[in-house]
Parts: C-alpha cells; structure tokens; sequence
C-alpha cells in the first residue's frame, strides 16, 4: 500500500485516497463552441504516459481534497503532490 | 523404536517435556521444543510423503521453511485441517495429529507410484503435449483424472472455525531474521533508540545460533549469549520481538506483511485469541537479514528418505538432539559438509565417508575431519543411492576431470542411512527481490546478492553474501546503527539506492567455523543411463535435471519459460532449493553464463499464507457493513423480506401469515400492498434514498450546471424532479430537490448512487468551479424518510402535524414545508413515487421508529399497509416512472428515456448538454424507451429479455432492444412491462416478439404509461 | 375528518422515543479494561463549511475556535470543533440542542459565505478507552497511533475496516469514534471482535 502525500494532510496510507484520473484538463469555458472531435477529445482522450504522469487524486476519506500529483507509471512511486488549481511542477516528462 | 534416534543429551528440547502425538494413525513421542520433524527422525522416521506427479517416497530434506518434501495435512478436527504443512515448521504440542499426503491406499504402498515406472512418458511439458486432443477430452476426462492423481494435500470441507485478525503497525526498524545479523541488528538500532521490531519465522529467535555446537561470541558460548541477547532486547520498551512471524510480502513504501502464527503450537487454544494475526507494518527503515539457504546437491535418487541437507541434518542434531540416521555418508561441496560430519561424530552417529565435489580438499574444518579419522574423498560425487522406501547405500565415484563435464569413474556403493548433501549457500534474496531491488551476480561467490535498493531498505550479514560468524555479527551491527541513523534523517518516505554499511561501532570476538563461499550449482556428473536416472532438481514438483536440458533442447531459451514448461520452482516452495540449480543446468546446457540466463522473479508470499489471515475479520455478517435505516427493526418484526440495494437491506416487502399458517409468497403480498396504496394508504421506509444539501449564496447556481432542470425560477418550498448527466451526455442519476431557501436545496438522489453522486459533485465544485460559494453536505443518514401514499395519506398525516397546513391549496403537489410531526421536526414533501397522492415525511433518524409507528397506528383505521420495494417497483412501473440503472444503464440520454422535458434548453451550459448536441444523441433509431403488452395478460416477461422483429430471421438476427422492467399488476389485472426499443416511440401500437427458450412471445409496444396516464390522482 | 379519534391515538402513543443504532449493542458489551467501549450519547452536531471571512464569526458564535491546523480539535466548555477539511468543520456539542446553536451561528454568520448543516442524527460516537484502545484501532485503521503521531488533539476522518469514521484522541488512552449511523453496528462489531483478544 502506498503512502500518498496529501497536501493538507500530509502522508497517509493509499486506502483513504480514490484515483481521479489525468490531471490538468480543464473543462471547456464554453463548450457549445467546440466541435463533435475537439469535445470528444477532451471527454476521451488522454495522454497515457510512460514515465512521469500528472493525475488526480482525492483524499476521499481524509479531508476530501481532489489534488493534483505527479507519478511514474513506470516505478509506481509518486514524485510529488500539489494542490488543485496550482501549475504542474517543472520536473520533466520522464524520471529517468 | 521410541525415539531410538535421539541424543542423550543436548539440544534445545525440554527433556523433562514428553509430548505425544500421531502420524498416519501411530502414537510417537517426542519432546517440548521438537518440530513435528525432528520428532519423527529421533523415532527414526524419514518416509513422510509421497511426491506430487512419480508418488515416489519421499523424506524430510531441510529443517526449515525451504523444506519441499515433508508436506503433511494436520488435523485438530473435522474443521481445523491444514494441509501442506511442513512437517518442519509443524511445533510439536500433545495429541497433534498429523497425515501423510498424497497415497493411496497407505504411504509404504502407494498405487498412484505406478507413475515413476512409467515416467519416461512423462517428460516436462507432458501436460501438454499429451492432453491436447480430442478437444472435448481435457473436460471431461483428463482434468478430472489428472486432479485425482496429481495435488498434494485436501482443502478442509468445513467453514474455518478460527478466527484471524489484521493489524496496522508503524516502526522505526524492521529487522526481519533474528539469527547473528538480526540480532546485532536490532542490538543496534535499539540502542539508538529507534523503535525496532524484530521479526522471526521460527519458533525460537536466534537463527543459526540455536544449532551452534561449539561457536563462542564476546567469550561466551554462542546459546548464553543469544540468551543474553534476547534478555537485553526483551527488557527495552521500543523493542518488539516477534517469534513464529513470516514476513511474507514487501510492498511499496516499506509495507510489510507479517504472519504472525499465534496459537498454531498451543494443543488447547483459546477461544479468544486469533490463530494467526496479520501485520501490516510500516517501517521507516527495514534491515534485511534472512541469512541463506544451504543448496541440495542434483545427483540421482537424491529423494529418498534419508537423503537431507548437511546443515539441516546438523540443526536436526544439535538444535532437536534428533539423529538423522546411524551411519551417514556426506556429499558436500563446500566446508559445511565437514563442519556436520564432525558435529555428526561428537553426536555419536558414524560418518563412513565425506564425497567432495572439490578436486583439492584443503582448510580447516577438513582437515579436523580428517584428523577426526573421517574418509574423506576429494574429487567424489554420489551417483545414486540404494534402498527403497530409505537410504541403504550410496554409490560413489571418482571424477575424472572437471566437476561438471567429464565422465566419473566406476562406482562402489557404501552401506548408509542417511546421505547428507551440501552445495554451499544461497542467500535469501527474496524480500529484497520483493521489494523491487536489483540483483547483482557475485561471481566470486557464484551467487545473486542485493544490488541497488529501491526501498529505504538495508541487508545484513548471510544474505548479502557475508560469510564468518564475527563478520556477519559485525555487518548486522553495522546496519542496524546505519537503519536507526536513516530512520531519523527523513521523516517522510522516500525511495533510493541504500548507502553501503558503514564500519560498525562495535566489535564481536566470536569463535566459529568460517564456512567461506564454496559451493555447486547444477547437476553433478555421473555416467549412468539417463533414461533411467532421476536426479531431482524440484523435489515438490519432481523437476529432474533431465527435465530441464530437454526444455533447453526443445527450444526454451529463457529462464521464465523453461520454469513455466518444466514448473521447475512453481511449487508452494517457490523454488527456494531448486531455483540456482535449475539456473545451473540451464546456463550449462546452454553453454552460457549463470548470468546471462537471468533469474526468476520472487513473488509473495515467501512461504504459503493462509486465506483466513488476508480474510481478517471480513467474512460472514461482517464481510461488508450491513446498512440497516432506523425503521429495519420494525420491518422485521412484521416479518418483511429483505433484499439488498448497494450495501443496504431494504423491506422488500411484507408477507402476512395466512389461515393455514403459511405466509404470502411474493406475490400475493405485492398484489394486496399496490391495491392497497391504490385504494385507501401505504406506508414505505425511503430512508436509504441519497440526500445532500446544497448550501451556499451561489447553490441555484451550482444546481443548474450539475443537473439539466432549470433551478433559477424555482421558489423556496417547491420541488423539482432532476435529472443529472455525465459529461458525456448520459443519464447518472435522479431524484427529487427541494428548495428549502434561496441559499439551501434538499438534494435526493438513487439508494445506490448516493455516494457516486456527491462524489461529482464536489469533482466539479472543487475542480472546475472553485469560485462557486456553495458547499455539499451527505445527509443521507440524518433524515429517515417514510413515504405516506395514497388516497388516504393526507387524512393519515394531517392529525400528526403541526405547523403545516396540508390543504390541498396550501400545500400543492411538489411542495416541501418545515413544521413537526408529534413534536419533531420534520422536512415534508408532498411528492409522489406512486402516482397516488402522497407525503414523504423526513424526521431526524433517531425519531424514524417512533413516528413511523405513530403513523401506522393513525393510518390503522384506513387499513395502512407497509409496502416494500417490490410495490414501490411496481407502482411506479404502472406509472412509467423510471429506475436509474434499470430503465438506463448508462447509455441513456433524457429524451431516450421520456425525460426529455427536464432538460432546461434555454440554458447556456450544464454538465453533459454539449454531448447531447452531438447527432447520434437524436437519432431516431435510439433505443427508446417504451411499454409492452403481452397477448396472455398473466404471462410476465423476462426481465432482460431480447425484442426482434422477426424472430425466424437469419442468424444474427438484429436485436431491436430489451425488457427492462417487468411485472404483473394486480391493479390492472394485466402484466406490464418496460423496454428500450430502437425507433420504439414510432413503433407504439405494433407487434414484435420476444424469443424465449422455450417459445416466442409476442408483445405490443404502447405508452409507457399504464395507470392514470392524465395524473389526476396525484393531487387527491 | 374525525380529528378527535385521532389525536387521543397520538396522546396514547405518547412522545416519540428517541433509538440509536447502539442501543442494543452496547448493552451486550463485554467488560474488558483493556480496551472499553461505550456508546456515547446524543449530541448537536453541525458540519460547517466556510470561506475565510466566516470562520472567525462561527466559532465564537459556537464557543469554540475552529482549529486552522489541519487534523486538529479545539475543545472549550465541553464541545469540540473539528478540523476535517481546509474549509470543513464538525462543531460537536455533546448533550445539546441543535436548533438554538444552529440558529445562533447562522445569525453570527449572515451574509458571510458559509454553509451550515445540521447531521446531528447522522452519526452516533463510540469511545474506545483503555491501554490498548490504540491497538484495538489499529485493527482496522491504518493510521500511525502512537502518542507521537497521533496527539491528544488529533482528529481527523479516516477508515476503520469498510467503513468511514472521524477519529479523534480526546486523551492519551481514549479515542472518540464517530460513525454513521448505519455503519455504527458494523464498527462496534469490529471493534468488539478487535478486543476479543484482549478478555
């Protein structure tokens, strides 16, 4: 089981946490002017990286915060963890 | 021959504790302190099992958790059988029971050993070469066939009766194995205060130390000072010994599992302590010290009874005081062969001879054999062994040339009992392996040791290759100050390559036998007829040497696959004795280094783990949380049914006792509860319905963009039916809202989406709109709700009211007043889930009981009846009124299921509207949902069941949609039905059919809406 | 409407009486003082949710300040505010009436952006209390307990086994679990089968 760093709580064990899936895709200001495959590719599709990946999580049974963390898909180990609405931090597109 | 095999003196068994206990229905005695091994070889036992696919005879090989052979089943009754035990891992305690596995009829004759004469039809890959035709067979034949020969013990018919628990634990320092290292380890790490856990599988701490003879550490003998030791470490508040403990698993960031077996030695366990207890333990720093695994020698009819590993024979006489046989010859390739002969000859058992695998046979140890007048051989391998259900003899032969390659002189065979076997020292990598470490290949010590850490992990003394008593006390040490040094440094996890030890503080004089590194991997040469030459490589899976080259001959290049073909290491042992032999032969046959072949990954557990410890507490009643609403109990006083929606258990309805005693089935108990609330009242616990409250100077706001109504114009008191969308355009829930204020809806939703829902809302709130002032509160569990339905529910209600006038004009359908109901407060809808006219009455939940039996006692006069989810499906059906998840299952847009009106198309935006813009969201071959009508009124469909036009159409023939609801409506006196049907709105009034097994069933489409299609009734 | 026949029903059934989900459980309790377990009674409990500027303005109108540092309870008089989110607060008044309480914050909150709810009735409280009351927790909450990582103080939501709790340490031996209500039964099971070990 992981440990996961929330950034309000600190670190606390992976079972009080849910995935939200990649992270930094805003939704539309205006969807209505987006067309079918600009709308089906915000609802779809994602960036599936091997290596370093920015995704969501929620400290679902801590302090319910959605935040943001980056990960290796590779090792499974997080890098870092950030709160909502804060940039992606600069740490490349890879750990290796 | 009672314990004829046991020393006079010595070990570390209770003498003054006799034990007595059975094996294969004979009494034995042994002594406290014994293994249910070392029992039996001090009664001169040896013959313990028979092997898995060749039912060949099999005996004790090792003394420890690597043992592969000496599986037994132990039974303490009918329910309590463990199969696959080992036999040296089994803590002897009085009237233990234990069974030999797999023969038949008896273990001395065996019908299924058949096999081993017809082995050379059962070459690796067998399975699959032999079973693949005909195709049917392998069901119906093979597979049954094969499970009855093959397997090693039986599962347990009968629910375990044990119970097991599961904890969470933190520590500064793990040290897993308390031989010399572990000790020294956790000797240090405790002295630097750390709060240090010292984990053990054994029954006693102290590892190699408890089968020391004649070492000394710090001037003393090495069992006084691990006596000391344990003492020291035993008295410090931050030091956890844990004994009988398997750390089984590593997992991410420094999690371990430990298996702690708690009362698997006592004979009369108490019923309150668990049987086992699992620890999930979290360490800050983990010191490794696993020690190693002495390595079994491949040479033919290396299984036979007798036929042990030198240092375990060496554990079994020293630690148990239990001889491995009277006369042993020793087949060693490394110094540890000596060290046991010349412990063998303290103990009184003769060695008649030492076979050395090394051309030149130099160093101490023997040359203490032979100053001892021990035989002993250089360049000498065992070509066989003699004897049938145990050892008798021993061919030996001299080696020409090389050890592996050339060919071996003629043999003579030495009268023996009991052959002991060394090929030097594997250490144990498997938790680092675990742990995602990398291995490196030490060639000077032919061996895989811990490379570059990934966890914040450390490994001490044996298992890093160390070899030398003092040194592996010093490494141990050393590690265990670096660990507690570490522990401190970082106080959140992390990950990366572990320093190397620095020099430890501290030194320790120790006086022992310095085994060095000299070892054997592969098979030894020998020049008999391989066609009828078993020299076992896998003793659980009866692997042979043969086995593996003809994999390599047949084309399996990599290691993975040659183990997957052969299942060379795929037993319960995980290959602990077999996997670098099996490396050996490959890279020999090969012609390629040990290196180069790669290694097997180590998976856990490390040794088999019992499913009740990951069971825990979770089983029966306790598996899942059983929701109950306040009103559960009264429900089940008058005797309702149960079903189970998400994880709570709902009236699903309320058969009553009938003259003759019985009670109504399911369906006279409907039919009377949906005539009922159609013609006076009914009473239903909507407790369970999600609730949330929505609060905030922007909610109206927040409700509009989350749900497709329009929110905006909606005034305090009034309710609204919302409809909620995923973003892609589908239906994800439902439910009632009411304004309670400007700033505050009462939200509903679905029994089982309730936490799905609040969960997107606060992903959109929190996510994507921030700004919002607005705030989501669960108040599922605050309100209980009892929906009052029918005619009669205004008349039922209005004497326990206060504060609230139900006119009709006051208190309009889809309204919503705050007052109290016999004093309490409550939320009251007029709504309906019916048709009928009808109240949900929501009271804090603590009042649910109560006011639900006030309510029953007024409506008693109108003939109240309780109604469960059965009725409420069914009246609701009769009203076309949809189930989220049943009606729709996730591809549903409004208009698909009639909710088309509840979308507020004036609206900018709301979660899912621009995926209904998209032209396939209004096509008009949609499935679209509709009624059905069968010719016979009595006949229910299917629910699920397919909708064709034609079914005599060719195969595939297209399916224009399915039966979502179905049932008989005793108000109508007709069955109804829901579906989903491609076009289905322009098809109302014609007939398709659904094909059933047994017959077609012809329907017709009509309005989804069976009863009070005007909704008169609604307003009373 | 024959009114009358009815209200003599209703007097007849007398005030409704108030049932928790513990009632029956925590009768059968076994005495063990290692680890003790009692339902506690009802309480006033106000989840609050807030921006910055009402913050303040709620806790003095319920009496205690809101802890700012996360995981953390304030206690003054007898009721606790906890710390469960960066804008989420249990206020706990054991014992209490929720209508006034409720009433007075939303006056002393008027107009600042806040949301306040009352789910007085959502959870019931369980104490753990002895020596090994940590222990018995830690069967099925996956939290560091010790004294160190978990001061008297602490609070916050968690897990205990399948269910969700809020956990708090109100002293060095004694911990406050609060449920809800339907999970209540499944906790005080677990947690009974937790001590089990320890008659």
């Amino acid at each position: 089981m992981l440990i996961i760093d929330c950034p309000w709580c600190g670190a606390r064990p992976e079972i009080e946490f849910r995935y939200g899936g990649e992270a930094h895709i805003a939704r539309p200001a205006d969807p209505a002017a987006m067309s079918d495959q600009e709308w089906a590719d915000f609802l779809y599709n994602r960036t599936n990286p091997k290596g370093l990946h920015a995704e969501r999580w929620r400290h679902i049974h801590g302090c319910g915060r959605y935040f943001n963390a980056v990960r290796d898909t590779v090792s499974d180990f997080f890098v870092t963890t950030y709160k909502a609405g804060e940039p992606r931090p600069d740490i490349g597109e890879s750990g290796k | 021959m009672t314990n004829r095999f046991r020393t006079h003196s010595g070990g570390r068994i209770d003498r003054g504790a006799p034990v007595s206990f059975r094996f294969d229905g004979k009494t034995y005695s042994g002594f406290k302190g014994d293994t249910l091994a070392s029992a039996l070889i001090a009664n001169g036992v040896h013959l313990v099992g028979r092997s898995f696919k060749y039912h060949r005879p099999r005996g004790f090989i090792s003394a420890g958790s690597d043992e592969p052979n000496a599986l037994v089943n132990v039974a303490r009754d009918a329910a309590r059988m463990s199969p696959n035990l080992r036999a040296t891992q089994v803590e002897l305690y009085e009237g233990l029971k234990a069974s030999s596995q797999n023969r038949w009829p008896s273990l001395g004759f065996d019908a299924g050993a058949a096999n081993d004469f017809v082995s050379p039809f059962l070459p690796a890959g067998f399975y699959y070469k032999t079973f693949m035709w005909p195709a049917g067979a392998w069901k119906r034949f093979y597979e049954p066939k094969i499970r009855a020969m093959a397997g090693l013990g039986v599962a347990p018919t009968l629910p375990d009766p044990d119970r097991y628990t599961q904890n969470y634990a933190y520590c500064d320092v793990l040290v897993v194995g308390a031989g010399p290292a572990g000790l020294a380890a956790a000797l240090a790490a405790a002295a630097g205060g750390a709060k240090v856990w010292l984990v053990d599988e054994q029954a006693e701490l102290g590892g190699s130390l408890l089968a020391e003879r004649t070492a000394t550490i710090e001037g003393k003998p090495a069992q006084q000072w691990l006596a000391d030791t344990l003492a020291t470490l035993a008295a410090m508040d931050n030091v956890t010994l844990l004994p009988r403990t398997t750390a089984f698993a590593y997992f991410p960031h420094n999690m371990i599992a430990l298996a702690e077996r708690v009362t698997e030695h006592l004979a009369a366990p108490g019923a309150d302590l668990p049987r086992e207890r699992l620890w999930q333990l979290r360490a800050r720093e983990v010191v490794l010290a696993t020690g190693a695994l002495e390595r079994p020698l491949v040479f033919p009819d290396n299984d036979r009874p007798g036929v042990l590993l030198a240092d375990s024979a060496r554990t079994y006489l020293n630690r148990y005081g239990a001889k491995p046989g009277d006369r042993a010859v020793i087949f060693t390739a490394c110094d540890a062969g000596y060290r046991t002969a010349l412990d063998l000859a303290a103990g009184g058992v003769a060695v008649v001879a030492v076979a050395d695998l090394r051309r030149e046979v130099h160093g101490e140890l023997p040359a203490r054999a032979l100053a001892a007048g021990i035989d002993v051989r250089p360049a000498t391998v065992v070509t066989g062994t003699t004897g049938r259900l145990r050892v008798s003899g021993a061919r030996l032969a001299k080696i020409k040339g090389g050890p592996s390659v050339d060919p071996v002189g003629a043999s003579e065979t030495i009268a023996c009992d009991t052959v002991l076997m060394s090929g030097g020292f594997t250490p144990s990598v498997h938790l680092f392996s675990q742990s995602r470490g990398k291995l490196a290949w030490d060639a000077a010590s032919g061996a895989y040791l811990p490379g570059t850490s990934v966890e914040r992990e450390r490994s001490a003394g044996a298992c890093r290759g160390i070899t030398g008593l003092q040194r592996v006390l010093e490494d141990g040490y050393g590690q265990g100050e670096a660990a507690a040094k570490a522990s401190r440094d970082a106080a959140s996890p992390a990950r990366g390559a572990t320093p190397p030890p620095g020099p430890s503080a501290k030194t320790f004089p120790a006086q022992a036998d310095d085994l060095g590194t000299d070892g054997f991997i592969g098979a030894t040469p020998h020049a008999r007829n391989p066609a009828f030459t078993k020299a076992f490589v896998d003793w659980q899976n009866d692997v042979t040497a043969k086995d593996i080259t003809l994999a390599t001959r047949e084309g399996f290049r990599s290691i993975e696959h040659v183990k997957r073909y052969t299942t060379t290491g795929m037993a319960t042992d995980q290959g602990k004795t077999s996997n670098m032999n099996t490396l050996g032969i490959v890279a020999e046959a090969l012609g390629e280094s040990v290196p180069k072949i790669g290694l097997t990954t180590f998976r856990p557990p490390f040794t088999p783990t019992t499913f009740g410890l990951f069971a825990g507490a979770a089983r029966g009643d306790q598996f899942d949380p059983v929701r109950k609403t306040a009103i559960h109990d009264w429900a089940a006083e008058h005797g309702a049914a149960f079903e189970d929606v998400s994880l709570w258990k709902r009236a699903w309805y309320f058969p009553k006792a009938l003259p003759d005693g019985r009670r109504e089935d399911l369906h006279a108990a409907v039919g009377r509860e949906c005539k009922a609330v159609r013609s006076s009242v009914g009473m239903f616990d909507a407790s369970t319905l999600g609730k949330i409250e929505v609060v905030g100077p922007d909610a109206a706001e927040f409700m509009n963009r989350m749900y497709t109504n329009a929110w905006a114009k909606l005034e305090p008191g009034r309710l609204r039916y919302g409809v909620m969308l995923r973003e892609d355009g589908f239906v994800m829930d439902d439910g009632v809202v009411g304004r309670m204020a400007p700033d505050r809806f009462h939200v509903t939703t679905t029994t089982g989406g309730a936490p799905r829902v609040l969960a997107h809302m606060e992903d959109y709130l929190q996510t994507e709109w921030p700004d919002l002032d607005v705030w989501l509160t669960s108040t599922t569990e605050q309100w209980a709700v009892i929906a009052v339905q029918g005619p009669k529910a205004r008349e039922v209600l209005a004497p326990l009211i206060e504060g609230i006038d139900l006119a009709k004009e006051a208190f309009p359908h889809m309204s919503v007043r705050e007052g109290t109901i016999l004093g309490v407060p409550t939320r009251l809808f007029s709504v309906s889930f019916t048709g009928e006219l009808g109240f949900e009455v929501n009271v804090p939940a603590q009042y649910g009981r109560a006011v639900w039996e006030a309510i029953f006692a007024a409506g008693e006069r109108f003939g109240i009846t309780p109604y469960g989810t059965e009725t409420m499906h069914v009246l609701r059906a009769e009203k076309g009124y949809i189930i989220v998840g049943q009606e729709t299952d996730g591809t549903q847009v409004p208009d698909d299921v009639n909710l088309g009106w509840a979308v507020g198309k004036a609206k900018k935006d709301f979660v899912g509207k621009r995926s209904l813009a998209r032209a396939a969201m209004s096509a008009p071959d949609r499935k679209q949902l509709v009624g059905l009508r069968t010719t016979d009124p009595k006949l229910v469909l299917e629910e699920g069941a397919q909708i064709v036009a034609d079914p005599k159409a060719p195969v595939p023939v297209p399916m224009l949609g399915f039966v979502t609801s179905s049932y008989y409506s005793a108000v109508l006196g007709h069955s109804i039905a829901l579906a989903v049907v491609k076009g289905g709105r322009a098809r109302i009034g014609t007939r398709l059919s659904v094909p059933m097994p047994d017959r077609v069933i012809e329907v017709e489409i009509v309005e989804p809406v069976f009863y009070d299609p005007k909704g008169d009734r609604l307003n009373g | 409407m024959a009114e009358t026949a009815s209200m003599a029903e209703t007097a007849a059934i007398g005030a409704p009486r108030a049932a928790y989900p513990l009632d029956a459980l925590a009768l059968g309790a076994r005495s063990i003082e290692a680890a003790r377990l009692t339902a506690l009674g009802p309480a006033a409990r106000l989840a609050f949710r807030g921006r910055e500027a009402a913050i303040q303005a709620a806790g003095e109108a319920f009496g205690v300040a809101l802890p700012r540092e996360a995981n953390r309870r304030h206690t003054a008089d007898g009721r606790h505010a906890l710390w469960l989110g960066p804008d989420e607060w249990m206020l706990l008044a054991p014992g209490a009436d929720p209508a006034p309480l409720f009433a007075a914050i939303e006056a002393a909150t008027a107009g600042l952006p806040h949301a306040l709810v009352d789910v007085s009735a959502r959870s019931v409280t369980i104490e753990v209390a002895g020596p090994k009351a940590a222990y018995v927790l830690n069967q099925g909450n996956p939290l560091d307990l010790s004294i160190e990582a978990f001061p008297v103080g602490s609070a916050t939501r968690t897990l205990f086994h399948k269910a969700e709790i809020v956990l708090s340490r109100i002293a060095p031996d004694i911990f406050h679990v609060d449920v809800w209500r339907s999970f209540a039964p499944y906790v005080w099971q677990m947690l009974e089968d937790g001590r089990r070990e320890l008659a």
